[in-house]
């Protein structure tokens, strides 16, 4: 009959979706014993970086335990990433930009509230700083983050409300100021005279270095420290000059295991494991070559030439925690959005 | 009896040939400078880039596992959204077309809704239904079944955003057929269904698989929605155009334009095949009128 | 066109089946999981919603998103209409591939078409470098993000041309000329007409596309706030301060705005085919 068909051919595709879903559903099952996948969520800047580690952690793993781990990873910006968690992306460790997108994470009561407390040094296996990049030969003559704010000086940076790394360069900023002269009120006129000279915000830190490196717009780019090295392997270095401020930020990115789902996957040992690995020698000498600054005072100390002496701040000493701080300067109403009302 | 495209052809040429050969000329070449610098420079950039290092790179960049991957994942999303979408185009234009209801305005206007939806938003909904913060996701979590960050979560946003193609393209071109030849179908004592293959299916045809191409290509290119109900895990929610823009933020040009590229040979291959199919038929036609 | 009369028996059958399947799957794919966003709206309190829909930065960056997009509307009202009458009327060679060009902007994903705009218009791109000799920076300029939705927009309005171009009857130009009208007043008063509800159509559907795109205008725009800063930019950025209200307010807003727009041309449409009769 003719409606019969046709509701046949409707039963026939629906059935189809939902094999699939079935199909995909089925991945989510627990994996053999002689075999354990990880996912490991992290921020944009680590790709080159977790590549690396991940291989460097599957041979100890397996001379350790005879197990096979396979680490997937997933990159974008940080705040993004950790609303995926958030929203069910079924990460076992997340390793991002900064400690408030964690936090985040653990408000919705995937981990414990004090996940700082689990690992050494706040959890966070490297730190980094916030350097400028500029073009070859440095012509604007840029030294130090007052030369930022000079009229002519056209400066790159992302969009604090969208890239974590970008929150790091505005505190940074902000807090060579504030230690400079001792009072917020001169950081934030300070800040608002050095976003004048931004003609663009990209959402990413990547955005910013593309920007600036292959769209020629720009005198000066503020990142990573890690991407600044990037940056001259990957386009020449040629082209661009690193330029170390003598004052800038310490930036913490964290590491945590999400405790909900290596409890679903039963992988709480491995990717325990897996966070601890970044503090051994091995691991620390990866996060060196990379560009990171390692948490081993004898392994930073051999790369100490890629490290520049700069007089670091940490977050706490000016701005707090990191929920402070979001509160103060970044969330909707805070000191970015006042200074950059026309 | 001439087929609807012999005749169609017969008003182009006759229409066409009736403007003077100055304004043909004009506007044929206001038509390429127009398409030069929206269409051709950025195609010209996407194959410059993804062979500026050479032939060996580029076929290295596009057998790469990851990209055969996301490849795959992009092309079986097609292939359950096309024909998802194309059912319910049918049975839309249908109701739509043939029959007089009240609430009509509204519905097609309903139906017309994704095209209008940002693609930000379209995966922001299906996060806020599914995702784990909602009683139904945290369900779904605790089943075991993943639609959100998964396969699923990506056909279902592809399927919102390719949603009004089919009926879209479908509902004009029934409305102007009428309704006399399926009446006079039924009179004869047509059954639905056959009502349906004989008379409805030959008519629409074209329409049909021209919304099913452009229901593809649009799947195919997806990249706002599907980005956020993606976990962009490499190798398995990463569909191309999301590997695309893995691989530029890689500083991976050479690579990420040549995957870029597939997707622009996937999209003129498709149109390619349905202008030889078109041409084919065409030529076999008048046999078959004959027959009827 | 279509003979619609409402007393006539209806002998078609499949209204049933069709109407219930459509009515099923535009719930299970549109409506609901749409209705999250009005729910969400409504649960906020409605103080802090106004608060959040009537934030400058929020109002400036509507305000942007649709006058941008109505200028790429326009644009592409231009440009489609000249492509599909070449395209239906003219042979000429090179025809059939430009035909199949049009839905290039379907198929590119929108990340790359923006990057691929970003890198032309950039100072130091192919066409940028014109620019830049003359002094002039499309890039991270409203006008840049208007020539981005140009070429998201543009398919929209060709291919709602071309099938009503194609199937003009040449009996209707012949007559109007036998007539005695030039071929201008031909195009005016008769084609012109005839054409324009769906010109109308295509230029509504781009203009909607476009006060909602994302992906290729955030490479080009720049995304200064007050200045190049889009709205679905500040649905993005709510999202990551995990503001989930916020971000559905906005997007409440644009939702509004492109479904009171639909509704507004099906009902004119519906109204002229009625007038037509």
């Amino acid at each position: 009959m003719n409606i019969a068909q046709s509701v046949k051919l409707k039963l026939t595709l629906a059935l189809l979706l939902f094999s699939g879903f079935h199909a995909t559903g089925a991945h989510a099952t627990p994996p053999a014993p002689g075999n354990v996948t990880l996912l490991n969520v992290s921020y944009d800047p680590t790709r080159e970086l977790y590549q690396s580690e991940n291989t460097s952690f599957a041979s100890y793993w397996l001379k350790k335990t005879g197990q096979t781990v396979t680490i997937n990873q997933s990159h974008g910006g940080s705040g993004k990433q950790a609303r995926a968690v958030i929203d069910g992306l079924e990460a076992d460790v997340v390793t991002l930009a900064l400690a408030y997108d964690i936090d985040a994470i653990a408000d919705s009561k995937l981990l414990d509230l004090n996940w700082q407390q689990r690992l050494p040094q706040n959890s966070t296996p490297y730190t980094s700083t916030v350097v400028f990049v500029v073009r070859k030969g440095n012509p604007k003559g840029i030294r130090n983050w007052d030369d930022l704010v000079k009229p002519g000086v056209s400066v790159i940076t992302p969009n604090p409300k969208t890239s974590g790394g970008a929150r790091w360069n505005y505190l940074a900023a902000w807090g060579y100021k504030q230690k400079q002269t001792g009072s917020a009120v001169q950081a934030k006129a300070f800040v608002k005279a050095l976003f004048k000279n931004v003609p663009v915000l990209d959402t990413g830190a990547r955005g910013s270095t593309l920007t600036f490196t292959q769209r020629g717009i720009g005198d000066v780019l503020i990142t990573w420290e890690n991407e600044a090295h990037l940056i001259r392997k990957e386009f020449g270095e040629d082209k661009f000059d690193i330029i170390a401020p003598p004052v800038s930020i310490l930036a913490e990115p964290p590491v945590a295991v999400i405790d909900k789902n290596v409890g679903k996957h039963g992988t709480r040992k491995v990717a325990e494991a897996y966070l601890t690995f970044l503090y051994s020698p091995e691991a620390q000498e990866i996060i060196a070559r990379n560009s990171y600054r390692p948490r081993n005072a004898a392994i930073l100390k051999k790369y100490a030439a890629s490290f520049p002496n700069i007089r670091l701040f940490t977050l706490g000493e000016l701005f707090g925690t990191w929920r402070q701080a979001q509160k103060a300067h970044f969330s909707d109403g805070g000191t970015f959005d006042q200074i950059t009302a026309p | 009896m001439p087929t609807p495209v012999t005749q169609e052809q017969r008003n182009i040429q006759k229409t066409g040939k009736n403007d003077p050969i100055p304004v043909q000329v004009l506007l044929i070449l206001l038509t390429f400078a127009f398409f030069a610098s929206f269409v051709f420079m950025p195609l010209a950039l996407v194959f410059s880039q993804a062979l500026g290092k050479g032939w060996q790179l580029y076929i290295d960049s596009i057998r790469e596992p990851f990209a055969i991957a996301a490849l795959k994942l992009t092309l079986l999303t097609a292939a359950i959204v096309v024909p998802l979408n194309a059912v319910f185009g049918v049975a839309a234009a249908w109701a739509v077309s043939k029959f007089s209801f009240r609430g009509k305005t509204l519905l097609v206007s309903l139906l017309d809704l994704p095209f209008a939806v940002s693609p930000v938003i379209a995966g922001l909904i299906f996060v806020l239904l599914l995702g784990s913060r909602t009683p139904f996701g945290s369900w779904l979590g605790e089943h075991g079944i993943r639609i959100i960050f998964s396969t699923p979560g990506i056909v279902i946003a592809t399927l919102f955003v390719t949603f009004p193609f089919v009926a879209r393209e479908l509902i004009p071109l029934m409305e102007s057929q009428g309704r006399e030849e399926e009446e006079a179908a039924v009179t004869l004592g047509a059954k639905g269904w056959q009502m349906f293959r004989i008379v409805t299916l030959p008519n629409i045809r074209w329409g049909l698989l021209y919304g099913m191409i452009l229901c593809m290509a649009r799947s195919i290119g997806e990249f706002g929605a599907v980005s956020v109900v993606s976990g962009h895990i490499r190798g398995m929610t990463n569909t191309v155009p999301l590997h695309v823009e893995i691989l530029y933020s890689e500083y991976n040009y050479t690579a990420s334009f040549a995957v870029a590229s597939i997707l622009v040979f996937l999209a003129i291959f498709t149109i390619v095949a349905k202008a030889l199919l078109e041409h084919q038929i065409q030529q076999r036609q008048p046999a078959q009128a004959d027959l009827t | 066109m279509p003979p619609f009369s409402t007393n006539r028996k209806h002998i078609l059958p499949g209204f049933g089946l069709s109407m219930g399947y459509t009515v099923f799957y535009l719930s299970a794919i549109v409506i609901v999981p749409l209705a999250t966003i009005v729910i969400g709206t409504f649960r906020m309190d409605p103080q802090a919603f106004i608060g959040t829909v009537t934030a400058p930065r929020v109002l400036a960056s509507c305000r942007l998103s649709l006058t941008t997009a109505l200028l790429a509307a326009l644009c592409d009202s231009v440009f489609g209409f000249l492509a599909a009458w070449t395209l239906v009327r003219y042979r000429f060679p090179g025809r059939k591939i430009l035909d199949a060009l049009v839905d290039i902007p379907f198929a590119l994903p929108t990340a790359v078409a923006g990057i691929c705009f970003a890198t032309l218009y950039s100072p130091v791109g192919w066409i940028g470098q014109l620019l830049a000799a003359k002094g002039i920076q499309l890039i991270n300029t409203p006008t840049g993000i208007v020539i981005a939705l140009i070429f998201i927009g543009f398919p929209f309005v060709v291919r709602t041309l071309q099938p009503v171009l194609s199937e003009l009857e040449p009996e209707i130009e012949e007559s109007a000329r036998s007539l005695g009208a030039t071929r201008w007043q031909t195009f005016r008063r008769v084609l012109f007409p005839h054409l324009f509800p769906s010109l109308l159509t295509g230029a509504t559907l781009s203009f909607a596309r476009g006060i909602g795109e994302y992906g290729s205008v955030i490479f080009i725009a720049g995304n200064l706030p007050y200045k190049t800063e889009i709205a679905p930019l500040m649905i993005m950025s709510k999202l990551d301060q995990f503001d989930y209200d916020g971000a559905s307010a906005v997007a409440f807003m644009l939702l509004i705005a492109s479904f009171t727009m639909l509704l507004m041309l099906n009902a004119v449409q519906r109204w002229q085919e009625k007038a037509s009769h």
